[in-house]
């Protein structure tokens, strides 16, 4: 007990494990709460304007009016479905920061079918936009993961390079298929045929989007927990050298991973191009698969979070959009207000992992 | 500890609720005082916020035109910061649910997705500022529209060739300002390389050669229409070529300050900015900015929404309906320029002066007497080139001999 001779720091940090779920909602909902809270405040101190109506405002920008919900699902599904894409890769605790690219490859083939084969059968170009934008993102998952297998490259620099690659494309293949000529943009392609677009169901083609990425979502929950690979996955996440004691091939789990991974996300492309902007720009990720980092790892690869964790997101967005056109609030001011939030939320997870010990003066530890 | 926490937080939200209250009260009694005039309803799309100036110029201009026609301000709905993608179908959706009549787009690229919005709803009216393909569309409630802005960007070059020539006169020029065939050289910093851009420095290159006749001028592309910083670095870059005006067509006023930043210095490097008055960030620099008159468009524009009638397919006009100007001269311009503008000016207004006049400017060594539009309209007749008069957007796409682009 020589510890006991120096002095205890004020706050000490010690790891816990096993919080019941109810405790764990609870904390998040707080940090939430305290969240709204803290961004009144701020809302107030520098605009006057009243928080709850702020917030109201936030609501309806986001849930509204059916075309609102509908865009606020849409912004979601996208998010969620390049999340759920990146889940096994960062499970295996391989560093995917490429998924803007794979969504852009997986966006430019998709492009390329509505505009060179629009005659084909709509199910036929469905498919084949729907192959091809898959093996596109694999694609471009699959280089980096070969070179990491094969030579131990870095990942995290090699996918992160392959954006570059991938943005440098789709400028080139804007200018290729520039719709008016000299207008720097496609436009909107098949505008008034329409082929190779999502039709529309119960009033709205995100509806198609929304399915796709919702049986993926299933499907990702299955494969990460419940099969052989899903299991080598996080076996290799967790320790490579347990991993080869244990007979996986690490190098063929990282490429396998990552053809699913790239193909995924080549699939969030095409259901960007096809099923809603029916154009292609180096907008076309427009960041998502970045954001769509934190949704994986806060939901911790679990599908239903990844969900949840894209609707918030989506929620804020959206919202914040609408704060800015009714309360004359600039987008500076609402991306404040989705920071503090995502603070908060992140700060839960802080102390839903660790618990804070206060130095006690004589008495004893509860 | 935990009782406390929960008793703050409850203070906090109870607070609030009644603040809510307060503030609710007071903006109701606002919404009633309003409430003369008519009840209809606008919605701008908007691809920058009031931060920017093309975009402020616009929301000045909306704001003027629905006081003069006597559209409340509550029923203008703004959408700021759209980018020019989908955003742009989601928002215009969005302005047709909260019962907007007409809905106004303010960014080139935003045109694709208002037309396709417009073709989904019949009953309102669309309007895709500085687009060009309404007439093409064939839709009934798809407008497009655009100000004469060449006007005042040749009148921005007059007084840009103005200062050249006292330049030259008063021997402030080194051997770095001229190219190997003696002429002064010229910058001019441009978003994209499309026609609306080229349309614009072409005129303003006319403007300045028609005071003083051996200039040329370099062009360097952004590829942007709002980036501060690559505007500033091409301004420095065409400046280090020896460039001593530096005009401009991107939104941003980093060209402008990257030019005091070297006249401070020492070098000769005057501006001609775009959109607003450059004078707040290069006092002594700026020479004057070419600028729309948005309001005059809008009235027009919200007068005919009013009378139900059809807004125009297309819209363009200059100096006649003052739908153009050019901001206050700077300190800096030459003597004599404000009487040189205003005769200039009239020239442009009574039809004696035409900015593209073909006997002005030749391409590869020749005159130009042809060019046809896609769908088959003439450009080229009387010895000038109709600018703006069958489609609004600009399209004189022509690279004339003196204007090297650089990338």
């Amino acid at each position: 007990m020589a510890k006991e001779t120096k002095k205890e720091p004020l706050i000490r940090l010690t790891k816990r494990d096993g919080m019941p779920a109810y405790k764990k909602l609870l904390i998040r909902c707080i940090s939430l709460l305290m969240a709204c809270v803290i961004c009144g405040f701020v809302i107030y101190a520098i605009t006057g304007l009243n928080p709850v109506e702020v917030y109201s405002t936030m609501v309806s920008g986001a849930f509204g009016t059916r075309t609102r919900i509908w865009s606020t699902v849409k912004e979601m599904m996208m998010l969620a479905c390049i999340a759920i894409g990146l889940a096994p890769a960062f499970k295996m605790r391989f560093w995917n920061i490429g998924a803007e690219g794979q969504v852009l490859v997986g966006g430019i083939v998709t492009a390329g079918c509505m505009i060179y084969l629009r005659a084909l059968p709509p199910i036929v170009l469905f498919s084949l936009m729907f192959v091809v934008s898959a093996a596109a993102g694999a694609l471009w998952g699959l280089l980096p993961a070969v070179f990491k297998a094969k030579y131990n490259t870095n990942e995290t620099l090699f996918t992160l390079m392959m954006n570059y690659v991938a943005i440098q494309l789709t400028s080139f293949f804007v200018a290729k298929w520039e719709n008016p000529f000299g207008s720097n943009t496609v436009g909107v392609i098949n505008q008034n045929s329409q082929e190779g677009w999502f039709p529309p169901v119960m009033g709205s083609r995100v509806f198609m989007s929304a399915d796709i990425v919702l049986i993926l979502a299933v499907l990702m929950f299955v494969y990460l927990k419940y099969t052989k690979h899903g299991y080598e996955i996080s076996v290799v996440g967790e320790s490579e050298n347990t991993a080869r004691y244990a007979g996986i091939s690490v190098g063929w789990v990282t490429i396998r991973t990552m053809l699913l991974s790239g193909a995924i996300c080549g699939l969030a492309g095409f259901m960007a191009v096809a099923g809603a902007s029916h154009t292609i720009s180096t907008s076309t990720a427009g960041g998502r698969g970045f954001t769509a980092i934190i949704v994986a790892w806060l939901a911790k690869f679990d599908s239903g979070a990844m969900l949840l964790i894209s609707l918030l997101l989506a929620f804020l967005q959206s919202g914040a959009g609408e704060i800015a056109s009714k309360c004359k609030l600039n987008s500076y001011a609402s991306e404040m207000i989705t920071g503090i939030i995502l603070f908060f939320i992140l700060g839960s997870e802080f102390f839903i992992n660790f618990k804070l010990m206060f130095r006690k003066h004589g008495k004893e530890e509860a | 500890m935990k009782k406390r926490v929960v008793a703050a937080l409850m203070a906090g939200i109870m607070v609030f609720g009644v603040a809510g209250c307060e503030a609710g009260g007071a903006e109701s009694t606002i919404g009633a005082e309003g409430e003369k005039g008519n009840s209809i309803k606008i919605g701008a799309i908007l691809v920058g916020d009031e931060n920017e100036g093309y975009t402020y110029a616009h929301i000045e201009g909306i704001k003027k035109a629905a006081a003069a026609t006597g559209i409340a301000e509550d029923n203008i709905i703004w959408k700021y910061s759209v980018p020019e993608d989908e955003s742009c179908e989601t928002a215009a959706k969005d302005l047709v649910d909260q019962g907007c009549s007409a809905i106004f787009s303010n960014s080139y690229g935003h045109q694709s997705f208002m037309q396709q919005v417009a073709s989904e709803y019949p009953d309102v009216s669309f309007v895709a500022m500085t687009g060009d393909t309404a007439a093409a569309s064939g839709l009934d409630n798809f407008s497009n529209a655009f100000t004469k802005i060449y006007e005042s960007r040749y009148v921005s070059g007059v007084v840009a060739g103005m200062k050249v020539a006292e330049l030259v006169a008063d021997n402030k020029l080194g051997a770095e300002n001229y190219d190997a065939n003696g002429n002064v050289l010229i910058g001019y910093v441009g978003a994209y390389p499309y026609a609306e851009v080229v349309s614009g420095y072409t005129a303003f290159f006319l403007g300045v050669q028609s005071v003083y006749q051996n200039v040329s001028m370099e062009v360097t592309y952004t590829n942007s229409w709002f980036d501060i910083t690559a505007e500033g670095e091409a301004a420095n870059a065409l400046m280090a070529d020896g460039c001593v005006i530096i005009g401009q067509h991107a939104d941003s006023t980093g060209a402008p300050s990257a030019v005091q930043a070297a006249l401070d210095s020492g070098k000769v490097a005057y501006s001609v900015g775009y959109n607003v008055d450059m004078l707040n960030v290069a006092p002594t620099a700026a020479l004057t900015s070419a600028t729309n008159n948005w309001s005059v468009y809008y009235k027009h524009a919200f007068e005919q929404v009013l009378s139900g009638s059809r807004i125009d397919t297309d819209w363009a006009e200059g100096y006649s309906e003052d739908a153009v100007a050019i901001t206050t001269l700077g300190p800096s311009v030459a003597e004599g320029t404000a009487d040189k503008v205003s005769e200039v000016i009239s020239g442009i207004k009574d039809g004696s002066i035409h900015v593209f006049d073909t006997s002005k400017f030749t391409v590869g060594g020749d005159q130009v007497s042809t060019f046809a539009l896609p769908d088959g309209y003439e450009c080229i007749s009387d010895g000038y080139f109709h600018e703006s008069e069958h489609v609004a957007a600009p399209c004189f796409s022509l690279r004339i001999d003196g204007i090297k682009e650089l990338n």
